[in-house]
């Protein structure tokens, strides 16, 4: 298993191998299938469209629909834009969204394909709406299409009326419809109204009826993301995913907006129900403070399985901060943190928590690739891994035991149904690094060091 | 029948209505039955298609384990096509030469916007040196993505750059995905490099008497290697498969088999002609899916040698074969019987599985390809027929001349029309459509609004598709298997695949949960519930 990657750090700077990113428009997709009754549209060559599809659906294991422009040579050289009106009216007859976020592509981006024009130029049906955004896949990363499919909803949608509403706009960051419901509870909990958006909780993890429903019950209503220019205020969860977003809103609208890490870990969810709090005045309910004890009492528990060990963790930046935290709090050192996605933050806010947390020699690396990480594991090998399935092959070749958390988790089921955030999601964090070591040592420890109680 | 094609068609526009109706048939309706394939789809109506680059870096190339892929384009390409298809391999080595197996790595230029702006030729050379450097492979090929061709990277010049400068094959791939109309346009472009670039390069001729490649066999859950058994039980020698396990190493001295075998013909009859008209070597259609396929398959490699010994031996193989899977089959087939089938995948599968379903008493519906040609449809007989839109123009048709050093026939063509004589037509594929029952539908380019109709209407007990569609029926509460993946099962081919895919069929229609969707607050009529307006 990956047999030819060596000790002796490669320097590279132009071949990228087996990256911890993907391009831009997959997450525009993703963000899109949180609006409801909306179909994301790729613009750009078919197989674009149809590989954010596969992925997605291999990562929710439910239906990820979306169209495509289906670019042509032609239509490579004189412009997109008959593409995207033959659609839109195709889309519109035969698929009825309310609504049809399209994204670019690296093809139609290269071509220089104006949006702006193209849409206003298409004869959109009564109370149905076109909105885009651009998804250059040369720059930033899924994350960034994430972000821009966000903001480009903002764009185009959302309204200040003059009239300032008691709601806030929730961004949950690019998290699994498990984590939405997990916010949501909370948000419910601290008597917050909001509007979530994307919503993706109810369209990708749908219960099975024994009837396919093309658009599902959940997604953020267009009227909400219209009054979201009445917000009080924004929650932008995930600094580097939803910052940028909430920062679109604030100039368009003027909604203020407090940016902050997932809530992921205690420290962190604490942070996340105290600004809850502050909002709408109310008494952290019982309930909270409940599961918050439980946390707690749950990770002095696995202490001794915990506390020391080492692990690498990779995959998107503000989940992999996130985990950092939490691992972090159980007392284990996050030797390797990396990210495919590029930015400077995600250094930096690593390393404020190495810092905080009194860890040294760690070493945290935005913009680089799972070759690379491979390789400071054969310089030295860590405890455990944590991040998406492409991990895997690094696990077996280690001998590492992997406990999948993040985009993509494409070889297991049911995980995006759970959350990582919240208490409840670092409990389950919790329960899932501590069987993974725990598993760990049952099967390669001696026979006569076989604990039956541990 | 044909007032379901036309209920549906009925629900279109004018302009999709026009587009459409010549890709959908109802089976036996004209005399001979035709299809229209291998056109644009029409944008905004949700295909399952992919593009040229799929077809040729992810179908074609991607399973040749000893060289490094590097796609050349930004990050989201070389990505998706990483380890999701399962094709697998393993490092080998033959005969002295190693065959390293790089399918465990993804390699990328990961374009960046001032590479897409000042051109990428000087990232991609680096990217060249850096995996020489690391890997040093005997291969490297260059897979460009769509904004290559865009701005105009010189991937072939940058490719004969790397095999001066490393004296290693270095094979440059114009695969840009907006080139034709679906993968089959990548499918091409592969196919036209191996024949230019590697099919002769080597000597190594083979050890045994009778010889064969395995071509379109791409090795998906292991399928190839069932195959290779089963020849090898036979007495024959695989030279190279293309190309599932396969390696540069066993593909270059694949001039020098005897007899070409073509499982899918849609992704690499080109290789099977261009083999034919450079190197005389004939080709087969076979189909080593399914149980009666398997044997058919069998006995006609038997007949093209036409070596009694051989023949006897491989008669001892299918009664051995047979013997072991008989009864589970039987069994399979008294479960399974009386099913019903739809069945949406590629350009050559839909057509195996229907063999393979009859063989446990399954009818097919429905069927469909993705990226076929009509030829797939109707037979090769229709080629000269084949209108060549400007889509197809623009994909590269080469021609080839007899090989001076390696042309060879085997057999003379008294030879091949006694053979034709005995039912084994070689260099021929009769396509999907004669072996569809009457009534049945067949529908080119399936896209979802087709599909979420045809299902409810002809309501099959099993739709066959892929990931994109699978979920959609099974929401529906009908049971979805795929046919690209397996799901994650496999093998299917030969005897033993037979009984496993048959198994998973039966475990799929029998899993507890399906009985379990509806609540049972549901099932019960609430008699006590308030009529309408009483509260």
């Amino acid at each position: 298993m990956l047999d030819y990657t060596t000790k002796e750090m490669a320097e590279r700077s132009a071949l990228t191998i087996n990256p911890a990113k993907t391009c831009q428009p997959v997450g525009a997709m993703y963000a899109a299938l949180g609006v409801h009754k909306c179909l994301p549209h790729s613009h750009g060559s078919q197989g674009c469209c149809a590989f954010h599809r596969m992925f997605l659906t291999r990562h929710f294991k439910d239906p990820a629909m979306a169209s495509s422009s289906s670019f042509t040579e032609g239509a490579s050289v004189f412009g997109g834009g008959s593409n995207l009106k033959t659609a839109a009216k195709n889309i519109f007859d035969l698929y009825k969204p309310d609504i049809i976020a399209v994204h670019t592509t690296c093809l139609s981006e290269t071509i220089g394909d104006d949006l702006n024009a193209i849409i206003t130029d298409i004869d959109i049906p009564e109370s149905k709406y076109i909105v885009h955004c651009n998804t250059p896949s040369y720059k930033g990363s899924h994350i960034t299409g994430f972000t821009n499919m966000v903001s480009g909803f903002i764009n185009y949608l959302s309204k200040k009326s003059g009239v300032v509403s008691e709601k806030i706009c929730v961004m949950p960051g690019f998290v699994n419809p498990g984590d939405i419901r997990e916010y949501k509870k909370l948000l419910k909990a601290m008597k917050v109204d909001f509007t979530m958006l994307p919503d993706t909780s109810g369209v990708m993890d749908t219960p099975m009826t024994g009837k396919y429903e093309m658009y599902p019950q959940g997604g953020t209503r267009i009227p909400d993301i219209i009054a979201l220019g009445d917000c009080k205020k924004t929650i932008a969860l995930g600094l580097q995913t939803s910052e940028p977003s909430a920062e679109v809103l604030r100039k368009k609208c003027g909604v203020e907006y407090e940016a902050m890490p997932l809530p992921m870990g205690v420290e962190l969810t604490d942070k996340f129900i105290m600004a809850l709090q502050d909002l709408s005045k109310e008494e952290i309910p019982f309930e909270i403070e409940e599961e918050r004890g439980q946390l707690v009492d749950m990770m002095l528990d696995i202490h001794p399985y915990t506390y020391g060990k080492t692990v690498a963790i990779y995959g998107d930046p503000d989940t992999v901060l996130g985990i950092t935290a939490f691992v972090l709090e159980l007392g284990m050192i996050p030797k390797f943190v990396i990210t495919g996605t590029p930015g400077a933050v995600f250094e930096q806010k690593a390393n404020d928590l190495f810092d905080k947390f009194a860890v040294t020699d760690c070493i945290a690396k935005a913009g680089t690739d799972l070759f690379y990480l491979h390789q400071l594991i054969k310089n030295e090998k860590v405890d455990l891994l944590i991040g998406g399935t492409h991990g895997k092959t690094i696990a077996r070749a280690e001998d590492i035991p992997l406990v999948r958390m993040g985009f993509p988790i494409i070889d297991r089921y049911i995980h995006s149904y759970m959350p990582l955030v919240g208490y409840k999601g670092a409990m389950r964090m919790a329960e899932q690094i501590a069987n993974a070591l725990m598993d760990y040592q049952d099967s390669h420890c001696d026979e006569k060091d076989l604990e039956v109680v541990m | 029948m044909s007032s379901v094609r036309d209920h549906l068609l009925e629900q279109y526009s004018a302009r999709v209505y026009k587009n459409r109706k010549d890709h959908v048939i109802t089976a036996g309706e004209n005399n001979p039955d035709v299809i229209t394939a291998n056109t644009r789809t029409i944008p905004g109506i949700i295909t399952q298609r992919g593009c040229c680059f799929a077809g040729c870096k992810g179908v074609v190339l991607g399973p040749i384990k000893d060289a490094a892929i590097i796609v050349h384009g930004p990050i989201g390409c070389a990505y998706y096509s990483w380890g999701t298809r399962r094709h697998k391999a393993f490092a080998d080595e033959k005969d002295g030469e190693q065959a390293d197996c790089y399918l465990e790595y993804c390699f990328s230029t990961d374009m960046q916007e001032p590479d897409i702006v000042f051109g990428g030729e000087k990232k991609l050379k680096q990217a060249i040196t850096e995996a020489v450097s690391i890997f040093k492979p005997t291969a490297i090929f260059i897979c460009s993505t769509c904004p290559v061709g865009l701005i105009g990277d010189d991937i072939h010049a940058v490719a004969r750059w790397g095999e001066e400068e490393y004296g290693i094959k270095c094979i440059g791939f114009s695969c840009e995905g907006y080139k034709g109309v679906s993968q089959s346009a990548g499918h091409h472009i592969a196919n036209n490099q191996l024949i230019k670039y590697i099919i002769g390069t080597g000597d190594k001729a083979p050890k045994k008497k009778y010889s064969v490649n395995l071509l379109g066999e791409y090795n998906i859950g292991g399928d190839g290697w069932e195959v290779e058994k089963l020849l090898k039980r036979c007495g024959i020698e695989v030279v190279s498969v293309f190309t599932g396990g396969s390696s540069y190493r066993d593909i270059k001295n694949s001039h020098l088999a005897n007899l070409n075998l073509v499982q899918c013909h849609r992704s690499i009859n080109y290789v099977a002609e261009m083999m034919y008209d450079k190197y005389g070597i004939d080709w087969l259609k076979v189909n080593f899916i399914g149980v009666q396929s398997t044997i058919e398959a069998l006995r006609s490699i038997g007949k093209y040698f036409g070596d009694e010994e051989l023949i006897a031996r491989i008669e001892d193989v299918i009664s051995d074969e047979l013997g072991t899977v008989f009864d589970e089959i039987q069994y399979l087939k008294s479960k399974l019987k009386g099913k019903t089938a739809a069945l949406y995948v590629g350009g050559s599968r839909s057509h195996h599985y229907q063999t393979l379903l009859k063989d446990f008493g399954i009818s097919t519906v429905l069927a469909g390809y993705e990226f076929a040609h009509r030829d797939d449809y109707e037979g090769r007989e229709v080629i000269p027929d084949i209108k060549i839109d400007a889509d197809s123009k623009n994909i590269e048709s080469i021609t080839v001349e007899k090989d001076p050093k390696y042309y060879k026939v085997f057999l003379s063509d008294e030879q091949k029309e006694a053979l034709a004589e005995k039912g084994v037509q070689l260099n021929y594929y009769e396509g999907m459509f004669k072996e569809m029952d009457e009534g049945s539908i067949i529908c080119d380019d399936l896209n979802h609004f087709e599909t979420e109709e045809f299902l409810r209407i002809l309501k099959p007990d099993i739709f066959f598709s892929g990931i994109k569609d699978k979920f959609v029926a099974q929401k529906n509460g009908l049971l979805s298997r795929q046919l690209h993946s397996y799901d994650y099962s496999g093998p299917y081919s030969t005897f033993t695949g037979a009984v496993k895919f048959g198994q998973d069929i039966l475990m799929g229609l029998s899993t507890p949960a399906w009985g379990l969707i509806r609540a049972p607050w549901k099932q019960i009529p609430n008699l006590e519930g308030s009529l309408g307006g009483e509260e």
